[in-house]
């Protein structure tokens, strides 16, 4: 028999005993809702945390030290390559060749330093760190109140709240959360630090540019290359972060952030100047490391080796990352075996269903057998009536389990909202998942009409007709 | 040899053929032996009658001439085709091209209109959709049914159930029509109806006719030979002359 014929026979049939093949349908949907409903709830909490980590800027940031960098030395990856005292210098040449390799969107150093800011004329005793421009997508700025720095220059600085805190003179309490941003930001947005630092100068040359010269008090350091002077510089509060210092954010672990190019036009005297004191010929800078963005994280690999090639030392976290992808194959076999569960519940039904339509239908088969119909027509034609009801029923049900995810994420939206928590797309339908939904309820109902199919083509067909 | 590839029989030629044929079943410790060792021929175009008692086995050879059943010993050859060695699914089409068949109580599917009915074997067959309406028309116009086509079985009475059973067992003019007390559920006007119908297929279409009655009066009017079965055995096979003659006027 054609597929078409076989069909329109199969639905024909499946009208005829409505009430028990719909319920059959629903019941093959159910488990089709509950597969789709858990493998969406998976791929959309996977696409939430890939989305997190991309945000956090460390899943495709990789970080460069020099090999001079001692610390180094017992890695594994490090002992076949040149001796560190031999290896390149992390140097603004190198920072641009870095920046010009395939999928690098940047590169910047990574300026860090301790230092005092005065407020108020008290001082403050301080880690602050120099932020790119493209840190303002980061999502350690999402509950930030107050702006992002107004350019890559501007003389202008991005706190932390347990060091606003701390310019307030309030005492933050240990393990305490509930720390409200938004009233640290009051007294303090628009108004002033000031931040007193060394100031790394090449001896005989003028001072460097851009630094706001306040003090003149010069108390050289070093009779060699360079001279070490003593500077102030003027800051606005623009904004108040909400981020944790504590978490591994790279160079974001600073209580006090400043914009990158103002950061590196002070040339603030790092504790790397130090010690490549005596290799450096000119005022160009030294850096102790320098993060390099790449385009995604699937790039990360590439450009960490291609880096490793230049000479220098890389770090990333790609490895917890590959410890991610794992852990959600196994939620996925989780959510999946445990939404499966209700499919095969509902093909025992499938079989069910059938086998009764055999004993209903036993005079129906004769008839067919005594005109001509082969065991194959039969067998094909139960098949076709096992096959309808799955793509039915997974097709209802790719609509039911979808309907189901819109429900418990508007709820969870909504408590999330009552928590104060911004609202989160965490349900994900992709369209690969509606087609594998149907295709695999239509292998479960096929799989399930195995044997009343072959049951119904094995009927004696003198047996069948004296049925009544 | 396929089935759809043997010569059609020319009239006088053995269609059927069995040979010291045999079937019995088993029901516990008890054999019944419902066919035991009938030998019989029938030529091509013939009418033929198979006479008997409730229990007599005629129901069981015309079973084995059709092909639903499979012999316990001895052979049934129709039209050169020993029907014991033939696969399943030979036998499938066997049953799909070579043989149409009424029973009494009609077996028309209930879900089914009667040209769905009708042009059923026709899907089995794998004959186009338009072929196969314009088939089934012209079936039921043959029985005088083209007006309720769409009808289904349960809104027909008994005599137009049969003649829809009757255009079904002719749509691919199969060369043998076997007929299960064909008018055993209808009155005796409705059932010269039908049997007139038989005859019209046995005569102008040259099917053969196997039909299986315990009418004697009806085999005498229609049938040109009489065979007659008791206790699964041959116990009388005679021609019918009153019928030939009929059918040579006719």
């Amino acid at each position: 028999m054609k597929i078409p014929d076989l069909t329109e026979l199969a639905l024909r049939n499946l009208r005829e005993s409505l009430l028990r093949n719909s319920l059959t349908t629903i019941g093959i949907s159910v488990g089709v809702a509950s597969l789709v409903a858990m493998l969406s709830l998976g791929i959309g909490l996977q696409q939430l945390a890939s989305r997190r980590l991309v945000k956090s800027g460390l899943f495709d940031t990789v970080f460069v030290t020099s090999r001079r960098d001692l610390r180094n030395y017992d890695r594994d990856d490090q002992r076949n390559g040149p001796a560190p005292g031999e290896s390149r210098i992390l140097d603004e040449p190198s920072r641009q060749e870095i920046e010009h390799l395939p999928n690098v969107l940047e590169a910047y150093p990574d300026i860090r330093f301790i230092t005092e800011l005065r407020y108020e004329d008290k001082p403050h005793l301080t880690m602050v760190s120099a932020l790119p421009d493209s840190a303002r997508s980061n999502d350690a700025f999402e509950g930030m109140r107050g702006s992002f720095f107004s350019s890559d220059v501007a003389p202008e600085v991005i706190l932390q709240k347990a060091f606003a805190e701390e310019l307030l003179g309030k005492t933050p309490k240990p393990g305490a959360d509930d720390v409200n941003v938004s009233e640290l930001a009051k007294p303090l947005l628009g108004k002033e630090l000031t931040m007193r630092y060394a100031q790394r100068q090449a001896a005989p040359s003028a001072p460097g540019a851009g630094a706001d010269m306040s003090g003149p008090d010069k108390s050289a350091l070093s009779g060699a290359a360079y001279s070490v002077v003593s500077r102030e510089q003027k800051l606005k509060i623009v904004g108040i972060s909400d981020l944790d210092p504590e978490s591994l954010r790279g160079p974001m672990r600073a209580k006090v952030f400043l914009p990158l190019k103002l950061g590196e036009s002070l040339h603030v005297m790092q504790p790397t100047d130090l010690r490549e004191l005596s290799r450096a010929a000119s005022d160009q800078p030294v850096y102790s490391s320098i993060s390099v963005r790449v385009k995604n994280p699937k790039q990360v690999q590439p450009v960490e080796d291609a880096i490793k090639k230049m000479g220098f030392t890389t770090f990333s976290i790609l490895d917890a990352s590959r410890g991610l992808a794992q852990f959600f194959a196994v939620l996925y076999a989780f959510l999946g075996i445990f939404g499966s569960l209700a499919l095969a519940v509902a093909s025992i039904g499938i079989v069910n269903t059938l086998v009764m339509a055999i004993l209903e239908r036993r005079r129906e088969i004769g008839i067919m057998k005594a005109i001509g119909a082969s065991d194959g027509d039969v067998k094909k034609l139960f098949f076709a009536e096992a096959g309808a009801m799955g793509i039915l029923g997974g097709i209802v049900g790719v609509a039911l389990g979808w309907a189901i995810g819109q429900v418990i994420s508007l709820g969870t939206n909504i408590y999330l909202k009552r928590q104060s928590l911004p609202p989160e797309h965490f349900w994900v339908v992709p369209w690969w998942l509606v087609a594998f939904a149907v295709l695999f309820a239509f292998g479960v109902s096929l799989i399930s009409g195995l044997y009343p199919a072959s049951r119904a083509a094995r009927l004696d067909p003198v047996q069948a007709l004296r049925y009544e | 040899m396929t089935i759809a590839a043997r010569r059609p029989p020319r009239n006088g030629d053995i269609a059927i053929r069995t040979e010291d044929l045999r079937r019995h079943y088993r029901m516990g410790e008890t054999v019944i032996r419902a066919v035991d060792g009938i030998s019989l021929q029938v030529r091509a175009g013939e009418f033929v009658a198979l006479l008997g008692s409730s229990g007599s086995g005629k129901s069981s050879v015309l079973n084995l001439i059709a092909g639903l059943d499979r012999p316990t010993s001895g052979n049934v050859t129709v039209q050169d085709r020993d029907l014991a060695r033939l696969s399943r699914e030979e036998l499938a089409k066997y049953r799909l091209h070579v043989v149409g068949m009424v029973f009494q109580s009609f077996n028309l599917i209930a879900s089914m209109t009667l040209a769905e009915n009708v042009e059923l074997p026709l899907r089995f067959a794998e004959v186009d959709r338009s072929k196969r309406e314009s088939l089934a028309r012209e079936a039921l116009d043959r029985v005088g049914l083209q007006a309720r086509m769409n009808h289904r079985p349960s809104e027909l009475s008994g005599g137009e159930q049969q003649r829809a059973a009757l255009a079904r067992a002719l749509i691919n003019r199969p060369q043998l029509l076997l007929a299960d007390e064909p008018t055993g559920n209808l009155d005796s006007h409705t059932g010269t109806e039908i049997m007139d119908l038989v005859r019209e297929f046995n005569q102008q279409l040259g099917m053969t006719v196997v039909m299986v009655t315990h009418e004697r009066a009806l085999a005498e009017h229609y049938a040109e030979r009489m065979i007659f079965l008791a206790d699964g055995k041959l116990v009388g096979d005679q021609p019918n002359p009153i019928a030939s003659q009929q059918a040579v006027q006719s």
